[in-house]
């Protein structure tokens, strides 16, 4: 939770946002974030994020799907309530298959989700600052923190060189905050 | 200079001269919109529709199951029947956005949405047939295996009818995850241009509060890969597993191997049909014919054709198998579904699944719209018929004669369909409404390879040799 100043530039296309981003980086200023209205590609890259564990997550999950449902039929079948269907062994790991395999989809799907929601904060009644309402429709959205270090202006005469369409400054919430969206607050006001 | 480059040969993705802005807005307007009186009859009507379902369930519920016509000898009837088939309707759906994914089939944006939120509908509809089939339905909840005072006792796990309870269920929550995670940015793209303050707040709590930030971008990339590497060996699961509710069974008729591949196809075959019933009448509706173009309804017509033909095979197969079998029990099932007293649905399921799609080995028909769409709806219908051959033409003789008998539905039995329907089309019509229809993220990743007046820019290089294009371009990338 904190208030920042951020100078923003906005794009129109991506074309001009990957050298924009290069240049603010060799720079030095400190990008706050990239806002797109759709995945760019190689953008991840270009602003230095590494690869998402994401995935590595959903495997764990998988896992767990896998273990709790083999163990808890395996459990039940064999030690809990024995019951003899046509004289069939009791721990019959074909028939187990089925229901494991969709409780390995189940959890990894929903571990993922969730996971998902957590590393990107968001949950339905979360806000966070939208630095233009066009970020999500056609303009490619840079906000730089600034400080006590730099010039505003000089900032924004940089970003308006690196082909930016539209440049401001704004005070805003760096974070998420609950909040409604038809409030107009650019940070938690209460 | 862009060199994002896909080949001539392929029509383009979205006609028109469009601006990420104007995807925006041709997609979202429906949203912003009063609806037109053609939604307001069909919304009423589906209402009323799923009213007369809820009466007739309401029914069988207070008399019983012996309100419908099922008997000792055919047990299961029209519910299983409607179970199956809108299970394998959706089908498609996770089909095209999890498998075209992972094909990288660019054409999978323009109706992947729809077919989803098809998919979600469609296994809502038939989760309420096996729930009602119970009979005591208010005891459905016996089925989950929870800690429970009598014993506890378990329900059986080697049972293929408990397999399906997972198989339904996880695909349910599956399904709809996949689908609401695409659905996060778009609504947040609504919320952000939202004039009123409702709506602002509505889409606000949908959005979750998304903002298109680089990183939250990168994760959800690595969702959509992961969620659909899973949903497409699942929903080949889903149906293999309705499959083994026949095929576990020593029924003849049921008996066999070939069927999880035949109900995969099936579902598939039938799924795409409802694609296609749905979305020619959306993008004719809501006016997005620039999204959901001739071409993608052609890619679908092939899909039908194939899966057709697959369906075709595995009839004559199950055919030359009861023959080739010499056992007289498979063989005079299969010669009683041909000329026995339920020929006419054998012979239904025949034309209309094997024999009409054919048709669409001609490319004019499967750019032919109204062809399309009477085509997708006779193929419902025979896969419906399908179903009904598999269940009641397996049941209704059984090896006991003095037990033969003839199986006939009541009204609650084809108002619990109806009803269905309206459930289906109800949330269908208040999905158009409300959601983004297209995908419309995905949309914009794709316009400036696929799109129309991309394309088209794109024709000075096409004319270039190649030694010119490497003389412009040798320093562009240092």
């Amino acid at each position: 939770m904190a208030i920042k100043k951020f100078a923003v530039a906005c794009y129109d296309d991506e074309a001009v946002l990957f050298p924009a981003v290069k240049k603010v980086r060799n720079s030095g200023y400190k990008l706050h974030d990239v806002y797109t209205p759709f995945p760019v590609h190689g953008l991840d890259q270009a602003l230095g994020h590494k690869e998402t564990d994401l995935h590595i997550a959903g495997f764990i999950y998988g896992i767990t799907g896998t273990s709790t449902a083999l163990g808890f039929m395996s459990w039940i079948f064999t030690s809990d309530w024995p019951v003899n269907f046509g004289g069939k062994p009791h721990f019959s790991l074909p028939a187990f298959i089925p229901i494991t395999f969709e409780l390995t989809v189940l959890f990894a799907a929903v571990g993922m989700v969730l996971t998902f929601c957590y590393l990107n904060q968001i949950m339905p009644g979360v806000k966070k600052h939208v630095f233009h309402p066009r970020q999500t429709d056609d303009l490619f959205v840079m906000a730089i923190e600034l400080n006590e270090h730099v010039s505003e202006q000089e900032v924004i005469d940089f970003l308006k060189s690196t082909g930016a369409v539209e440049t401001n400054v704004q005070v805003a919430e760096s974070e998420w905050w609950y909040g409604r969206w038809d409030k107009e607050e650019a940070y938690q006001t209460a | 200079m862009h060199l994002k480059y896909e080949s001539f040969v392929r029509e383009p993705l979205v006609n028109g001269d469009k601006t990420y802005h104007q995807v925006t807005e041709d997609i979202v307007r429906p949203i912003e919109q009063k609806p037109g009186r053609m939604w307001y009859a069909g919304f009423i009507f589906s209402v009323i529709l799923l009213c007369f379902g809820v009466f007739s369930v309401f029914w069988e519920v207070y008399w019983g199951i012996g309100v419908w016509g099922i008997n000792r000898t055919v047990g299961w009837g029209w519910d299983i029947t409607n179970f199956v088939w809108w299970v394998g309707i959706g089908h498609a759906g996770t089909l095209i956005s999890a498998i075209l994914l992972l094909f990288r089939q660019g054409w999978r944006t323009g109706v992947n949405r729809a077919a989803e939120a098809m998919t979600i509908f469609a296994v809502m509809c038939a989760g309420q047939f096996p729930i009602f089939h119970m009979g005591r339905v208010w005891d459905a909840f016996y089925v989950l295996p929870y800690p429970n005072t009598r014993g506890p006792l378990w329900p059986n796990f080697n049972s293929a009818l408990l397999w399906d309870v997972f198989a339904i269920s996880t695909y349910f929550t599956v399904s709809l995850l996949f689908w609401y995670s695409g659905l996060i940015p778009d609504f947040a793209t609504v919320r952000d241009r939202a004039k009123t303050k409702f709506r602002k707040m509505m889409y606000g709590i949908a959005s979750f509060g998304w903002t298109g930030s680089a990183k939250n971008w990168q994760r959800h990339e690595a969702l959509s890969l992961v969620l659909a590497g899973l949903s497409t060996p699942l929903v080949l699961s889903v149906h293999t597993i309705v499959s083994f509710d026949f095929a576990t069974s020593v029924i003849p008729g049921w008996h066999t191997t070939i069927f999880p591949p035949y109900f995969v196809a099936g579902a598939i075959f039938s799924g795409f049909a409802m694609v296609q019933t749905l979305l020619i009448l959306c993008r004719r509706i809501m006016r997005l014919e620039d999204y959901i173009t001739i071409g993608h309804i052609e890619a679908m017509n092939k899909v039908i054709v194939l899966t057709g033909s697959i369906v075709g095979v595995a009839y004559l197969t199950e055919l030359f198998i009861a023959w080739y079998s010499q056992v007289i029990y498979e063989q005079d099932a299969f010669n009683w579904r041909i000329v026995g007293p339920y020929w006419w649905s054998y012979w239904a399921m025949m034309t209309c699944n094997v024999v009409s799609p054919q048709l669409f080995w001609f490319k004019k028909l499967r750019r032919n719209i109204v062809f399309t769409f009477i085509m997708s709806i006779v193929v419902n219908i025979g896969m419906w018929f399908e179903r009904f051959v598999i269940i009641v033409t397996s049941l209704y003789r059984d090896y006991l004669p003095g037990s033969w008998t003839y199986y006939s539905p009541t009204w609650p039995e084809i108002g619990f369909y109806l009803g269905t329907f309206g459930l289906f089309f109800t949330c269908f019509f208040l999905f158009a409404k409300y959601f983004p229809v297209i995908a419309i993220a995905e949309i914009k990743f794709v316009l400036k390879t696929s799109g129309e007046n991309y394309k088209k820019k794109m024709e000075p290089i096409e004319e270039e040799s190649t030694e010119e294009f490497i003389q412009k371009h040798v320093d562009a990338h240092h």
